[in-house]
């Protein structure tokens, strides 16, 4: 598995976990280059289509990030995060994909640090686990 | 249709261009699908690069803007007032950030780093493409404002706002108003009488028949946007939920307490600063001879920063000391005198006339402070006279740092809002949005950003309350055209999402298509939660629908495969 790069989508909510990124970049913490993240208003507007649609195409790993329980800037959204996005790595997992692939965490617009924790985790894991099954169906 | 996508690549001087290939960048957009015109900027946001844009936008007849630079946290609403101003509909502006999550972040790695942007800029291309342009909705703003501590920058916010004629609740969590200030008599380097100045800022806010005082109370709770947070508000036995359409958070800074440094809290004599500053609005001084140790806890490996405050208080404490007994005998031990400005450069004259005694140490030989049992006497370094020499003192002084409090994490959770490395809070941008959070509606002021003079607190402090009474005394906030939108076509009236909205925005109603669900603009937060209630892909939050979201993902895919080649 020698120079297998994973390639990663990140899902960050506007509020908390892309405020986190950002403070990470402040503090110029290092982190690996795999994972490109895209901005949603809340985790809980992503929909398990994306997740299924980005693993189903031959992206390595999934990251939804939201606020923490209790944090959402919009009071309970991030509740149906925390039901959908585990269900969807289930679902997917029935499917052939370690569910290991899809990972929901919650980052602070404070926690620059566990940002650059939860990337770095993910990204080993990943890369512990190969190129997506269906990576080659795709490229 | 067919779109005219622009793409302009940031250099950010060279907090982008020391890590990314920019020009490898620019070119790589050139062949991205609907790209009419790539470039590059040395520093987008600035006057020059702004006008760069629209004259580019006007030339090659554009009607999509990407711009990959720093984060749209800061900066979308310049770029797109840009767009605006060069005839674009704001929201046909996409923003990809290569510094935050890309430059700055990967440093050592140009390379890689350089693909990576590319692949951020084919997605904000793919998702460009697919932009339509927005209406904005107005929502009204609650005319009260929330303070969160009452030190002299919360009182300053207090007192300008309520000139305003502003509804203001100022919460404090001790049982008394005045914070650091409490145990200082006078300000320097101009001598201002702090309990006066307190006193009359109290009085203020006292005397206006709009202003709630919560003493020993904390905010435990906030909810909602700009125009419209609601706050639980707990102290002195009850609990009060209150209404506001801007919050200001001033709770300052502490004291850093030295514990077993020089001695202190083991050696009787050896003090803090602000301990000294007690003493001598007391008129109890007793000692002659005198040694402040500065830079005690700061400038150092851990505590980097430079707390601004302590050498002024070094040099007016000095100096009244030798008002109130011109026999004594004052040293400032110090690493450099920071006495900027005119007046406190003044007063550093004046200590030196008046006999007080500098001595330079530097961070690898610091000062020792010992005693025979009965006599304190500080050894040092003089960096100057390049030999070690002894002081004798019946009192020592440790100017300590302002440090951050230790509740201000939950401060910082509570309003969710970023800290730096040593607790203090984080604006929006140093230099562009002084005073404001990331947040909109939320600000900030006084030593809790950092630690400033009192001058500085207080025009913070009416710096924090100018902005806050814009949205409130405009009545309206803008609402962002983010909002859910229902294709009565697709949707089966199912009711999925009217259940998962936090908000109870969404009904369903009797349409031409039959029974569907309508969303209430005014409402609608923009979450998007109900986005993914949908099994129908019936309901679509504008600037996030499925479609662009589909497509970054695409070209994630695409893109990954290009720049590996
Ligand atoms: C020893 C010393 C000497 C100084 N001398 C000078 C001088 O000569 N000249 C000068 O210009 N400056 C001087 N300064 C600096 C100046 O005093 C401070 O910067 C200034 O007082 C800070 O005011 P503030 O309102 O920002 O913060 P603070 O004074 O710290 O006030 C913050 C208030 O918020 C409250 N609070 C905190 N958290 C919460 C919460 N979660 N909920 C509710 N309330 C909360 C606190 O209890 C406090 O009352 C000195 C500072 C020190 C330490
Ligand atoms: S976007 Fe959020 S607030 Fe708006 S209707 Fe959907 S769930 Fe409700
Ligand atoms: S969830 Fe979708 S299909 Fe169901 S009512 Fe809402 S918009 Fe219509
Ligand atoms: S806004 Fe961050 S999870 Fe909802």
């Amino acid at each position: 598995m020698t120079g297998f790069r994973p390639t990663i989508l990140a899902f960050c909510c506007n509020w908390c976990s892309y405020a986190g990124a950002d403070l990470a970049g402040v503090n110029r913490l290092q982190m690996p280059t795999n994972v490109n993240v895209v901005r949603v208003m809340c985790s809980a507007s992503v929909k398990p289509e994306y997740v299924i649609k980005a693993l189903s195409q031959g992206i390595d790993g999934v990251l939804v990030l939201g606020c923490h329980i209790g944090d959402c800037h919009y009071m309970t959204g991030n509740h149906r995060t925390a039901k959908r996005i585990p269900l969807t790595a289930k679902v997917l997992e029935t499917v052939g994909i370690d569910s290991r692939r899809v990972k929901l965490d919650w980052v602070s617009a404070a926690e620059g640090d566990k940002f650059q924790q939860v990337i770095t985790d993910f990204v080993e894991v990943v890369t512990g686990l190969g190129p997506n099954p269906l990576r080659e169906v795709r490229f | 249709m067919t779109v005219r996508i622009g793409v302009f690549i940031c250099h950010c001087g060279h907090n982008i261009a020391s890590t990314v290939d920019v020009e490898d960048v620019v070119e790589y957009a050139k062949g991205l699908p609907g790209v009419v015109y790539s470039g590059h900027n040395l520093y987008s946001c600035s006057q020059e690069g702004l006008t760069a844009i629209k004259e580019s936008i006007k030339d090659n007849e554009l009607d999509r803007v990407v711009v990959a630079a720093c984060t749209p946290r800061t900066h979308e609403p310049v770029f797109r007032r840009a767009c605006e101003q060069a005839g674009i509909n704001k929201y046909l502006f996409e923003f990809v950030n290569i510094r935050e999550h890309c430059s700055w972040i990967h440093t050592k790695e140009k390379e890689e780093a350089t693909k990576k942007a590319k692949k951020l800029v084919a997605m904000g291309v793919a998702k460009a493409a697919l932009l339509e342009p927005q209406e904005e909705g107005e929502s009204d703003v609650v005319p009260k404002a929330v303070v969160i501590g009452a030190g002299l920058s919360g009182l300053s916010a207090a007192a300008a706002l309520l000139n305003q004629g502003i509804e203001t609740h100022l919460v404090e969590k001790e049982a008394t108003v005045g914070g650091i200030l409490r145990d200082i008599a006078v300000i320097g380097p101009d001598d201002v009488d702090a309990q006066e100045l307190i006193r009359s800022l109290t009085e203020t806010v006292e005397k206006s028949p709009k202003a709630h005082l919560h003493l020993s109370s904390r905010v435990t709770e906030l909810k909602g946007f700009i125009g419209n947070f609601e706050l639980t508000i707990e102290g002195e036995g009850k609990e009060e939920t209150v209404q506001a359409g801007a919050v200001i958070v001033a709770t300052g800074g502490v004291e850093h307490r030295p514990e077993g440094e020089y001695g202190f809290g083991e050696l009787k004599g050896v003090i803090t600063q602000l301990e000294f500053e007690k003493i001598l609005g007391s008129g109890g001084l007793g000692a002659r001879r005198i040694v402040i140790i500065n830079c005690v806890g700061s400038r150092q490996p851990g505590r980097e920063y430079c707390s601004r405050v302590c050498c002024n208080a070094s040099l007016k404490n000095a100096v009244r000391v030798l008002d109130a007994n011109p026999d004594a005998a004052v040293t400032i031990v110090h690493r450099d005198i920071m006495s900027c400005g005119t007046a406190a450069e003044e007063l550093y004259r004046e200590a030196s006339d008046r006999g007080v005694r500098f001595v330079r140490y530097g961070l690898d030989q610091r000062p020792e402070v010992s005693t025979d049992g009965e006599q304190l006497v500080v050894e040092v370094f003089d960096e100057t006279l390049d030999e070690k020499i002894e002081l004798e003192s019946d009192l020592i002084v440790l100017a300590t740092p302002i440090v951050s409090p230790d509740d201000s994490s939950d401060t910082g959770k509570l309003l969710k809002v970023p800290r730096d490395k040593h607790g203090f809070f984080l604006e929006a941008h140093v230099k562009l949005r002084p005073v404001e959070f990331a947040t909109d509606g939320v600000f900030v002021c006084g030593s809790a950003r950092w630690p400033v003079s009192a001058r500085e607190c207080i025009w913070q402090g009416q710096a924090a309350a100018a902005k806050a009474s814009i949205p409130i005394s405009e009545g309206k906030v803008v609402i962002e055209a983010i909002t859910a939108e229902v294709d009565p076509e697709k949707c089966a009236a199912c009711g999925n999402c009217v259940l998962a909205c936090p908000y109870d925005a969404i009904e369903i109603i009797d349409t031409e298509s039959g029974r569907a669900a309508k969303v209430n603009e005014a409402q609608c937060k923009g979450c998007g939660t109900c986005v993914a209630a949908c099994h129908n892909d019936a309901i679509q939050q504008k600037g996030f629908s499925s479609r662009q979201l589909g497509a970054m993902i695409d070209a994630l895919i695409r893109a990954t495969t290009e720049v590996a080649r």
